[in-house]
């Protein structure tokens, strides 16, 4: 069984190498485009806030529909932190993973009292007000109201030979491994436990001596920061922050993501990230194929694609992605078992 | 004086269609226990409907009801080929499938329609009459619509034996089977009837927001403020909520401007709408969730 696992985690190790490596070294052969990645960045940063969602929703059962205000929170503190005040961008990722956790946990307190439909119906509602919130007249001087804030992306230090792209691929990458690193343990531990307890029989778990409120409260947060970190990211790397480009959708995409990659798994919440990303860049394209190839009268939207893979994997791939392949995993192992 | 009258007149103008989304959303949610996060995009999709059957002659009146009618079909289909398989699966399932249709009415209406604004001419004449400088003929053709519309549907639950059969399954769906009440129809007829209503809520608010995809994610969240303020369970709760709202909703914009105007420090105005109804609906929720009329639920456990 060591000898098992201890290979496992060499190979994860190798596999992680890789991923990390290898755009790098395509990019500077000329292989992939600094376009290209961006793009696997972008899907590095949407399964970070994916991973956030699913902290929440999916291990600890409280539904948001609102997690676009977290990460339009912590995109906005990075922005206005390096923007206006000048501090170097590596250290606006701490200050606000900080703020979207209390940010978090605050909105949190009020929705201990909700379950179930009442608290998707409140961060919906939070959901649909974020420009609004951003737009804000005594926040203008910060936020740059309507225009939004241009950024800069930050060059590699130390005269490491790597392009703008190539060395926030870097960054992005360990700070998501980090972050999935930390969140994995923290679901082995006893905080991970109470938290799914509580989401599969609150009232048992409350017998057996978990704080169900504080747990509750301090998931929220927590779930808050992870989407917080990805919303600083997004700024960074997308060098650009509006208060229009945090409507609804933003809630949407995370949710979706966590619904197709895959409800409460950590591999689940990775591909995720890397399907709102595809989807967000190519769906439009996709789409227009699509409809000219079926010769449909009208161009389909890449909502309306979001909309059917989100009905169909309720009905057919509940666990989705991820539990679709473990399961598929599990029925091939048991028959070359037999 | 004379503008604070006027804020209030055009508030209840608006109250009336949060009013009609607002009663759409109870009925499904006394009968299902959902919240169809996809009603103001459904109610959209109606109004471009409506739009569509102008746009090819027919005049408003004519056009309304047919639109009511494909409306009413289309959330008896919705319910039926799509909730119904999921009668008892986790609340989350069923949140996403609402999100899911909410995409899907968005984009299909974007793809269909564009989404440049579109003007949709109001089907009341502009005529002067005794206190026109209040209130627009539009606005008070809107208020009329509502009150003759929930006028019909109170008499339609209250005198007829369809009405009677629907509010029994909703209140109790198993003595209700008992009886010989087809629960699993009603449910289906009350989706319906709400699509209905929020057709016509779309079509009557369509030449006041102008008519685009994005139209209706506000006036949903007013919805929601309203059948929260009146008690999401209480139909007639949700009326009065969804008017209070909307008075609500002018008459903080109106106090702001004044503070403004008198002290000088800006703290709410009308770019702050969408923040009065996100503050209306967290405060409703964590510290009266049945409202004002709703009866409070007790769980058994």
């Amino acid at each position: 069984m060591g000898a098992a696992k201890s290979g496992r985690r060499i190979g994860l190790w190798l596999l992680l190498l890789i991923l990390l490596v290898a755009p790098i070294a395509g990019s500077k052969l000329g292989l992939i485009s600094n376009f290209m990645v961006l793009q696997l960045s972008l899907m590095i940063v949407y399964a970070i806030a994916v991973l956030g969602l699913n902290l929440l929703t999916g291990y600890n059962g409280q539904i948001s529909l609102g997690h676009g205000a977290f990460f339009a929170i912590g995109a906005y503190v990075a922005a206005v932190l390096i923007d206006r005040y000048d501090l170097p961008w590596w250290s606006t990722l701490p200050i606000a993973a900080a703020s979207c956790f209390v940010a978090g946990y605050l909105f949190g307190l009020p929705a201990l009292r909700l379950e179930g439909h009442y608290l998707a119906l409140a961060t919906f509602a939070l959901a649909i007000a974020v420009p609004q919130i951003l737009k804000y007249r005594h926040l203008e001087n910060l936020t740059g109201g309507v225009q939004g804030i241009n950024l800069i992306k930050p060059d590699a230090p130390f005269g490491l030979p790597l392009n703008s792209d190539q060395w926030m691929y870097v960054v992005v990458f360990v700070v998501a491994v980090f972050m999935f690193w930390v969140a994995r343990n923290l679901l082995d531990s006893r905080i991970g436990r109470s938290l799914m307890a509580i989401r599969d029989h609150a009232m048992a778990a409350s017998t057996m001596g978990i704080n169900i409120a504080q747990t509750k409260a301090i998931t929220f947060g927590i779930s808050a920061l992870y989407v917080g970190v990805a919303g600083a990211l997004h700024a960074i790397i997308f060098e650009f922050v509006a208060p229009d480009s945090f409507r609804i959708d933003v809630s949407i995409s995370l949710l979706v993501g966590m619904v197709v990659g895959g409800v409460a798994s950590l591999f689940g919440s990775v591909l995720g990230g890397v399907f709102v990303q595809v989807i967000e860049k190519y769906a439009d394209a996709g789409a227009r194929l699509l409809s000219q190839s079926l010769h449909l009268p009208i161009d389909i939207e890449p909502w309306t694609i979001y909309g059917i893979a989100l009905i169909l994997l309720v009905y057919v791939m509940p666990t989705g992605i991820a539990g679709g392949l473990a399961a598929l995993w599990g029925r091939i192992r048991r028959r070359s078992g037999n | 004086m004379e503008q604070l009258i006027q804020q209030v007149a055009s508030g209840l103008a608006n109250g009336a269609i949060y009013a009609c989304l607002a009663l759409a959303l109870v009925m499904i949610f006394v009968s299902t226990d959902h919240i169809n996060f996809a009603q103001g995009e459904l109610a959209m999709f109606s109004a471009f409907l409506c739009w569509q059957f102008m746009d090819w002659g027919l005049t408003f009146w004519l056009a309304l009801p047919v639109v009511a009618f494909i409306s009413f079909l289309v959330g008896v289909s919705v319910e039926r080929v799509i909730l119904r398989p999921l009668h008892n699966a986790p609340v989350l399932s069923i949140v996403v499938v609402f999100i899911g249709l909410l995409a899907i009415f968005h984009s299909m209406a974007g793809s269909i329609w564009g989404h440049t604004i579109k003007q949709f001419p109001s089907p009341f004449p502009n005529v002067h009459f005794a206190g026109s400088g209040y209130i627009g003929p539009h606005q008070i053709g809107m208020v009329v619509v509502t009150l003759l519309l929930l006028l019909a549907l109170f008499a339609f639950f209250r005198y007829t034996p369809i009405g009677l059969a629907m509010r029994a399954a909703a209140q109790n769906p198993v003595s209700a089977r008992l009886v010989g009440i087809r629960v699993d129809m009603m449910l289906a007829l009350g989706w319906g009837l709400a699509a209905a209503v929020g057709a016509v809520a779309g079509a009557l608010v369509a030449p006041v927001v102008f008519l685009e995809p994005n139209m209706m994610a506000s006036i949903l969240l007013y919805g929601f403020a309203g059948a929260l303020v009146g008690g999401i369970s209480s139909p007639g709760g949700a009326v009065a909520g969804g008017f209070i709202v909307g008075i609500l909703e002018n008459l903080v914009a109106y106090f702001g401007n004044l503070l403004e105007k008198s002290t000088g420090i800006y703290v709410v105005g009308n770019g702050e709408k969408l923040m009065v109804a996100l503050i209306i609906v967290i405060t409703v929720l964590t510290l009266k969730p049945s409202g004002l009329f709703g009866h409070v639920t007790v769980k058994r456990v």
